[in-house]
């Protein structure tokens, strides 16, 4: 099939290796992968800083850039839930209300999309190391559906160890302008974040969403930790 | 200093207090512990919390109907029900209740809506002795502090505090045993009890079918307060109304689980009036206050309104990570946590309260675990949306404008990019400096490196 895929601004900037991998993933998997120049952000910043105008006018590129598109992968569940589950309140009484709600029907997290719609689970990766996984509050909560993709798929990465940490479910602090605007009560929850993740005796924190990974990343590098962060994406397209 | 900044500066400050911060997570990791045995003993919970969200949908959409049969009920059975539409309305109402019967000595337990209407203080002022018997709310009251959770007052303390607590202020020995710790304060509330002309409760739910008020404790202490004064005050929200008796079925273990993680909670009384004739205790008189103090300011809020189906139970605080981190008092309100941040812009003004809405990941922990399912962590995004949309920050709806110039040009987007790299190089020189404009983030964590090819690089040489 034809998946279209929302590379969404900091990882454009950032963590390429997220989105060429995803492509790889659908390639390898035989299916047509396009990209549309012209869409950069979702318009969550804006949003979640209460300007819901400013943040129409971020989204409504991003409508119209994916129209045409049969399904739409998104390689973060935060950006993923802003389309799917704060377009159609965003755009309710407006003349792109519907067209809100054709996008979000058609639009996936990736994990999601992997398991549930292309029924894929075993991608012939192998990682040998301990990860353990960080479940992004918007994937887990706000889509409630990808608890359980990110897992099945990691249970056929050969040599792959996953151990559960006690605070996978906890917020990592990040909460896009909440970092700026509270920066202590950030990094504290930031700070619980990575007790919990490096106490679980793993080599690496897998998520399925990059902001996540950049917050915990950030604080890692800064307090000198081994622990290492690493998309889900990356993860199922490494190779012995 | 106004509300917002005193906000930051607490809650800065108790984020790097550790010894606080390993304390409220063990405590409260306990609770998820105990929460989760007894969820699993509902048939199902899940279908559970959405008929407690429709016996609460009931309950508020038609609170009119429900109160007025409250009051006549429970005044058919002697009850008295005053009707207050702030706090100063109630404080006066009690003041004069207690007044006229020329009381000296007051016992009250828990009551949430006496901290949001200063009882205690007003009581005080005009002469009284006023004593909380919950142990929580009598060692904060001993600390004249406000409770730090409005579940569980004390829960920032530990033994040896209260212990230090007990010696300075009632003269004990020092103990490191909780139940001895109980028994000081049980000796002591005794005498009180007995002293009291006056008892003062709240109530978790008021049944309109009969006008009897519901009261859930641990300590048997609401029973004491309500059964040996010879007057009753219940001061209560108009939200804590349920239809009917049998309700409680299901609010009863419900409150106990999500609240403490207790199958249910050890007391559940129901009280539906003055001592009726051949009866052998309980109070002469039994007076209600209903208290709106901008609850129907709430109700008027559509998109908002369910935030009235609370039950008080502290679900939220108990699994939201920015409670765990800044602990109740930084809040400044007396409802913290989320359900805090949701309703106090409501009942004390939203332009002074917002910061509670953005003081949020969004992470919606608390939606997850509220029993009666209120759309918690939305609210706050429509907070902000109605915060910023009265006054809007010039700069911020600016810098927002502009980035959308930014980000709807690929031709921006793109030139963009080599500059952010040339900046990277340079910012080692400033990092986390008072002249790095990003300084909010590396003061305590590292940036992101913008990559040498960007994806959307690496796809244009695809194609």
């Amino acid at each position: 099939m034809k998946i279209t895929l929302f590379i969404p601004c900091f990882i454009d900037m950032c963590y390429p290796k997220t989105g060429i991998s995803i492509v790889q993933i659908f390639e390898k998997l035989g299916h047509t992968v396009e990209c549309p120049e012209k869409i950069a952000c979702c318009g969550q910043p804006a949003f979640n800083s209460g300007y819901w105008d400013e943040a129409r006018l971020v989204a409504e590129p991003v409508l119209k850039g994916l129209r045409e598109a049969e399904a739409v992968v998104i390689a973060s569940g935060s950006c993923g839930a802003m389309v799917k589950k704060f377009y159609p309140p965003l755009f309710e009484k407006t003349a792109y209300e519907q067209e809100a709600k054709e996008l979000a029907a058609k639009t996936w997290e990736f994990s999601d999309f992997l398991v549930n719609k292309l029924s894929v689970t075993d991608l012939g990766a192998s990682f040998p190391a301990k990860v353990t996984i960080h479940d992004g509050c918007h994937g887990l909560r706000e889509l409630g559906t990808t608890k359980q993709p990110p897992r099945t798929l990691l249970s056929h990465v050969r040599g792959l160890e996953l151990v559960e940490m006690a605070e996978a479910e906890t917020c990592c602090g990040f909460g896009g302008t909440f970092s700026a605007k509270f920066p202590m009560i950030s990094t504290a929850m930031g700070e619980v974040k990575c007790a919990s993740a490096i106490e679980s005796g793993a080599d690496y924190i897998v998520s399925n969403d990059s902001s996540c990974l950049m917050h915990i990343q950030g604080l890692l590098d800064r307090q000198g930790k081994k622990i290492k962060t690493i998309h889900l994406a990356e993860v199922l397209t490494s190779q012995l | 200093m106004n509300a917002a900044a005193e906000f930051k500066k607490d809650a800065t400050r108790i984020t790097r207090d550790l010894r606080h911060r390993a304390l409220i997570q063990t405590a409260l990791g306990k609770y998820v512990v105990a929460r989760d045995a007894k969820k699993s003993k509902f048939q199902n919970w899940q279908e559970a919390r959405q008929t407690a969200a429709e016996i609460k949908w009931d309950a508020i959409n038609h609170l009119d109907k429900h109160l007025i049969q409250f009051a006549e009920k429970l005044e058919a059975h002697g009850g008295k029900v005053h009707w207050a539409s702030n706090a100063e309305q109630a404080r006066e109402i009690i003041l004069k209740i207690v007044a006229d019967k020329k009381a000296r000595a007051i016992i009250k337990s828990k009551v949430m809506t006496g901290e949001e209407i200063h009882l205690n203080d007003a009581l005080e002022k005009a002469g009284f002795e006023v004593v909380e018997s919950d142990l929580g709310e009598y060692i904060v009251q001993l600390r004249h502090e406000a409770p730090y959770h409005f579940v569980f007052p004390a829960m920032h303390l530990t033994r040896g505090e209260i212990s230090d607590l007990f010696q300075k202020e009632l003269g004990t020995a020092p103990t490191d045993s909780p139940e001895e710790l109980t028994m000081i304060a049980r000796r002591v509330l005794r005498g009180k009890y007995i002293a009291a002309d006056i008892g003062i409760s709240g109530a978790n739910f008021a049944i309109a079918e009969t006008g009897m008020v519901s009261i859930t404790e641990n300590e048997g202490n609401a029973r004491l307060t309500c059964a040996l004064p010879k007057v009753h005050i219940t001061l209560m929200g108009i939200e804590k109304v349920l239809p009917r008796l049998d309700d409680l079925a299901l609010f009863l273990p419900m409150l106990g689980t999500a609240g403490a993680g207790q199958a249910i909670t050890c007391y559940n009384s129901l009280y539906g009036g003055p001592r009726q004739p051949g009866e052998s205790d309980g109070p002469e008189e039994f007076h209600v206050v209903l208290l709106d103090n901008k609850r129907t300011h709430l109700l008027a809020d559509p998109e908002q309104r369910d935030a009235l189906h609370c039950i008080r139970c502290g679900a939220c605080l108990n699994v939201c990570p920015i409670y765990k981190n800044i602990g109740g008092h930084a809040y400044g309100t007396t409802y913290q946590g989320p359900i805090g941040s949701v309703i106090t812009p409501h009942l004390r003004g939203l332009q002074d309260w917002k910061h509670l809405s953005f003081a949020s990941s969004l992470c919606g922990a608390c939606t997850s675990a509220c029993p009666v399912k209120i759309d918690l962590h939305h609210h706050l995004l429509q907070s902000r949306r109605n915060a910023r949309g009265q006054k809007p920050l010039w700069w911020e709806k600016t810098a927002f404008k502009m980035f959308a110039v930014v980000a709807n040009s690929a031709f921006i987007w793109n030139t963009i990019k080599p500059l952010a790299r040339l900046g990277q190089i340079f910012h080692p020189l400033i990092k986390a400096t008072l002249l790095d404009p990003a300084r909010v983030w590396t003061a305590t964590r590292e940036l992101p490196k913008v990559a040498p090819q960007t994806f959307k690089e690496y796809w244009r040489t695809r194609k």
